[in-house]
């Protein structure tokens, strides 16, 4: 990116990789479209787990800082995914955590419910489709004639980016709006002014109600939570109006209120608005101010009706809140 | 081994708890020294980002303090509190964070000895609970 001339400027080098994900984020990538001909005029792919047969040594063969970009989607779940953020880390100028997962753990933060021993009981024990009378477990080396197989360490905690490994912007979603990484992408191409290191880029700083164009009152009350299925959605009213719960609130706007425009509620995937900290903290700051009752037992009563608080306001966000892990 | 002395976060609401809270000291009554008194202009201004930053700091308790129903100087903001409460009781249950880790109650200017009684109740049942592990939790598990 140094060179003076715009027409002998070297393409920059762009690495995709996925640690605990399930491979949006990276489709999400590929969703440009015919973009794609002006990303790669502008950016060669080096590395790119999903689409491109380069493997860890290459990266390894790397010189240090070669890589310009790294889009890092997924957490850190285990000794692989954290191995290469530390590798990728080493090799690259600008780390992006691209996604809810590297942002703030994502849906496989919910692991943090529980731990390893927990989550290998439930899937190699218990589930009613396992059939396991060994009790085989994954081993991280396997004895075999031809050798040691080896598989990476599965950990007891799952971490985003940020808690592994420096991170200079954070890109959120589930899976990001493709529109806004065309932006962070031509801004970097460009040579644009980039936004302080640790800024959340492609994503506004209010919350989603801002975007949000549903009607909605100004003291909005709450007299009962209800699923989406209880309810006729009248398509235009406030959700939480209605009485179903929408993360809105606490959800940082950019996203276009995709899942609102579905007449889906918010479910949180943008991780909290700037001047929020933590996203459950802020959502139950807010469903306090709009429960319309106070009585002691009519309280009670409505929060009741929330069946599953911790997973319903961090659903993308466990390990990058306050109270990352449930206390084992 | 050393005795268990808890930390436990108290947030008092300017008009009525912290009013109460200097009355029990003007008096001279002797309440246990674990309370760490943080004043607040209301019960309704206790954000629940404090209550999980002070766990996660290592509280062993919280404490919010407001004044009784009907009374708040702001009319309804020990309401929104009792509703943020119930909400943060059962997500720290959730988090295997023990119920009685976190105590709501109303306490008036006038009730400087409900307060001290207060202070060693929650002091009491903090101590048989032991320490709060999440800080410890959190450094292990990572």
């Amino acid at each position: 990116m140094e060179a003076t001339d715009k027409k002998t400027k070297p393409k920059i080098k762009l690495a995709v990789y996925w640690g605990a994900a399930c491979g949006g984020c990276c489709v999400s990538v590929l969703d440009v479209h015919e973009s794609l001909f002006d990303v790669v005029a502008a950016a060669d792919l080096v590395f790119w787990p999903i689409a491109l047969d380069f493997k860890y040594k290459d990266v390894e063969a790397m010189a240090d800082q070669e890589i310009d970009v790294t889009l890092y989607n997924g957490a850190v779940r285990n000794s692989e995914n954290e191995h290469l953020a530390h590798l990728l880390r080493q090799k690259t100028k600008v780390l992006v955590a691209y996604g809810s997962c590297a942002h703030m753990g994502g849906i496989p933060g919910l692991g943090n419910f529980s731990d390893r021993e927990g989550i290998f009981e439930r899937v190699y024990d218990t589930t009613e489709s396992t059939v396991n009378p060994d009790k085989l477990r994954p081993q991280t080396e396997t004895e075999m004639k031809e050798g040691v197989l080896t598989l990476p360490e599965f950990y007891n905690d799952v971490r985003s980016l940020d808690q592994v490994v420096d991170v200079d912007y954070y890109l959120p979603g589930c899976p990001p709006q493709t529109e806004r990484l065309v932006e962070v992408f031509m801004a970097i191409v460009t040579g644009a002014e980039l936004p302080p290191k640790g800024s959340v880029v492609g994503a506004l700083e209010k919350s989603q109600c801002d975007e949000c164009e549903r009607k909605k009152t100004d003291n909005k009350t709450i007299k009962e939570f209800r699923r989406p299925i209880d309810i006729q959605d009248d398509g235009e009213t406030c959700f939480l109006e209605q009485g179903v719960i929408c993360m809105g609130p606490a959800t940082r706007g950019g996203c276009g209120v995709r899942c609102i425009e579905g007449n889906a509620p918010c479910r949180g995937c943008y991780g909290p608005p700037a001047d929020a900290m933590d996203p459950g903290a802020k959502m139950m700051s807010a469903i306090g101010t709009m429960i319309d009752a106070n009585e002691e037992e009519e309280i009670e009563k409505i929060v009741d009706q929330i069946d599953d608080p911790a997973g319903t306001f961090y659903r993308f966000s466990l390990p990058g809140s306050i109270i990352r892990r449930k206390l084992l | 081994m050393e005795e268990f002395k808890p930390t436990i976060v108290s947030f008092l609401c300017n008009w009525c708890s912290y009013t109460g809270a200097d009355l029990a000291g003007t008096s001279r009554m002797n309440y246990a020294p674990n309370i760490r008194v943080i004043r607040v202009m209301c019960s309704g201004r206790v954000d629940p980002t404090f209550v999980l930053t002070a766990f996660n700091e290592g509280a062993d308790g919280v404490l919010i303090c407001g004044c009784h129903p009907g009374d708040c100087h702001y009319h309804e903001g020990n309401y929104k509190c009792l509703r943020r409460y119930h909400l943060l009781q059962k997500y720290i249950q959730q988090m295997g964070i023990h119920k009685d880790r976190l105590r709501l109650a109303w306490v008036s200017a006038s009730e400087g000895r409900q307060f001290a009684e207060l202070a060693d109740e929650m002091t009491e049942t903090v101590t048989a609970l032991g320490p709060c592990k999440i800080k410890e939790v959190m450094e292990t598990l990572a």
